[in-house]
């Protein structure tokens, strides 16, 4: 499954499991007007982190916080690299 | 009975001269500070709330802010009602602080079901046309923090003991305008508040629901200076695409562990806010700031750190002795403070060099946003599954919340981990949901095949 199709299928999966509603996720989606919330946010990073192995948030590097989709999505591919 | 000396909100109003134009500004009502000293959301009913333990459970927590300038100094007890408060633990909650009354919101009592002798629904502020009744108590101001059984357990403050760390330098400063993320039922939030009105300042408040981008416009729309929250609300408020805060001065964390990659975030983003890390929680107090922008504390802050705070370190966690901690755990026997007068914080701590680091919470608790989470409330949940043989429940870390709560379970059939392993997920998930407040569920569940148990019988748990 490409990158963005998983991270896209666990945030719906996060969305049913609170009875929250999904705007369309669009690459240019700002996170925190998706639907999801912060805590949304962390079990998101939590199960990835689990299925892909890498933590791109991980404590000591340098990250730029991610603003919209896009920029989720290409913190973890630059993570797998 | 009236003691000029004795703290009151109402006295942080009312004495001298220079309340203008402060406003408390909640999501669609603002109230001018000035109003607060003469205005009455309980139309003439106050009196009968003299001396009582009094349940303040409001529909947000402006019209708490509103209402606690009236209760103060009546009632003898305040037990402030704070959000994803679970109504199961009520009739606990109500015996432990000997709750005698109920002031709540018109037609919206959750406390319906129980015996109290007396109910007061409170009405929009207007201004008053009965007399204040005179300050007579130093009232005891109950906090509800997570308990190991998810029973709430209540500390207890007094006005003086929760105003002791703010140190105003000018009141009446109309530069200065207050913000906060947190709710103000909660010690992180009330202290603002308390900050506020003793500082006679305005304070822009967020609403239950309101979205991030809202309340920052709202922020700019006020012109905030001085603004505070959790590190999990300032990563937060690092995600937004239009988070600039052209008046903001002074930025505070507190409520979590602040690391150096978020504490430099918000330096490039804000660089001209002076940026504090603070160290308080809802027994200790208030205890320091950090303002060299750096994560950790400085290790000669063992050797003194503000006027009457001390601070040790004993198996590795810290304890802290000051005016501003609590008393006492209402109905409840377990010690708040050891014999010397020291409270444990439950924080691990390690030096390295001259600095010491927090390395998260003994006893597995797990930090969610600034909230508390004991793996054993969590863990007697997910045993509750008749699949279950048992589970050991502790934190990941990650960016968004600072860590989140995952649970290791152990099947009484370990087969069923793959043959129906989704099912069984599932289902734990649900029972969770059933009962415990969203950041308490599990984000993830991972079978295991064992899991350690020491000599004592406990299961070993990592400490962060």
């Amino acid at each position: 499954m490409m990158l963005r199709d998983l991270i896209v299928a666990h945030m719906n999966r996060i969305a049913s499991e609170q009875r929250l509603s999904l705007a369309p996720l669009t690459d240019d989606l700002v996170l925190l007007d998706s639907g999801l919330d912060s805590l949304g946010f962390a079990i998101l990073a939590a199960r990835l982190e689990d299925e892909l192995g890498v933590d791109p948030f991980a404590e000591g590097e340098e990250i730029k916080v991610p603003v919209t989709l896009r920029d989720f999505v290409q913190t973890y591919e630059n993570a797998r690299r | 009975m009236h003691d000029d000396k004795g703290l009151s909100l109402r006295g942080f109003l009312a004495d001298g001269e220079g309340l203008g134009e402060q406003y408390l500004c909640g999501v669609r009502d603002r109230v001018r500070l000035a109003e607060l000293v003469s205005g009455t959301m309980l139309a003439g009913r106050l009196a009968e709330l003299g001396g009582r333990s009094v349940f303040l459970k409001t529909k947000d927590h402006f019209s708490a802010a509103l209402a606690l300038v009236e209760l103060d100094g009546v009632a003898k007890r305040i037990v402030l009602y704070p959000p994803c408060l679970t109504p199961e633990h009520l009739p606990q909650l109500f015996s432990n602080a000997e709750v005698d009354a109920v002031v709540h919101e018109e037609g919206e009592d959750v406390a319906a079901a129980l015996a109290v002798p007396l109910r007061i629904a409170y009405s929009p502020l207007s201004p008053s046309a009965a007399p204040v009744p005179s300050h007579r108590y130093a009232t005891e101001w109950l906090l509800l923090t997570s308990g190991t059984t998810g029973v709430p357990k209540i500390v207890v403050h007094t006005l003086a003991s929760l105003t002791d760390p703010i140190k105003i330098r000018r009141r009446n400063d109309p530069t200065v305008v207050w913000g906060t993320f947190y709710d103000i039922r909660r010690y992180g939030g009330l202290q603002i508040y308390l900050r506020a009105l003793r500082g006679r300042t305005s304070l822009v408040l967020s609403g239950a629901s309101e979205p991030t981008s809202a309340f920052l416009e709202r922020l700019r729309q006020h012109a905030v200076t001085h603004l505070s929250g959790t590190p999990s609300h300032w990563r937060r408020v690092l995600m937004m695409p239009a988070n600039e805060l052209p008046t903001l001065r002074y930025l505070r964390l507190s409520g979590e562990i602040a690391d150096q990659a978020l504490l430099d975030s918000l330096r490039r983003t804000y660089p001209h806010a002076q940026l504090a890390h603070a160290y308080a929680s809802t027994e200790a107090g208030v205890v320091f700031a950090v303002e060299d922008r750096l994560e950790g504390f400085p290790a000669s802050f063992l050797n003194g750190v503000g006027k009457g705070v001390a601070m040790k370190i004993e198996d590795a966690t810290l304890r802290v002795r000051s005016r501003r901690t609590a008393s006492k755990y209402a109905g409840s026997k377990e010690p708040l403070l050891d014999a010397d007068g020291f409270v444990d914080t439950g924080d691990v701590v390690q030096r390295r060099g001259e600095r010491y680091y927090f390395m998260g919470r003994r006893g597995g608790i797990v930090n969610v946003g600034g909230l508390k989470v004991h793996p054993e409330e969590v863990e007697s949940v997910i045993n509750r599954h008749p699949d279950v043989r048992m589970s050991l429940v502790r934190a990941r870390k990650n960016p968004f919340t600072g860590a989140v709560v995952v649970a290791d379970v152990l099947l009484r059939d370990q087969r069923d981990a793959g043959n129906r392993g989704k099912d069984v997920e599932r289902e734990i998930l649900d029972i969770c949901r059933g009962v415990l407040p969203e950041y308490k569920v599990p984000a993830l569940i991972r079978f295991v095949s064992s899991l350690d148990v020491a000599e004592s019988g406990k299961l070993v748990r990592p400490n962060a």
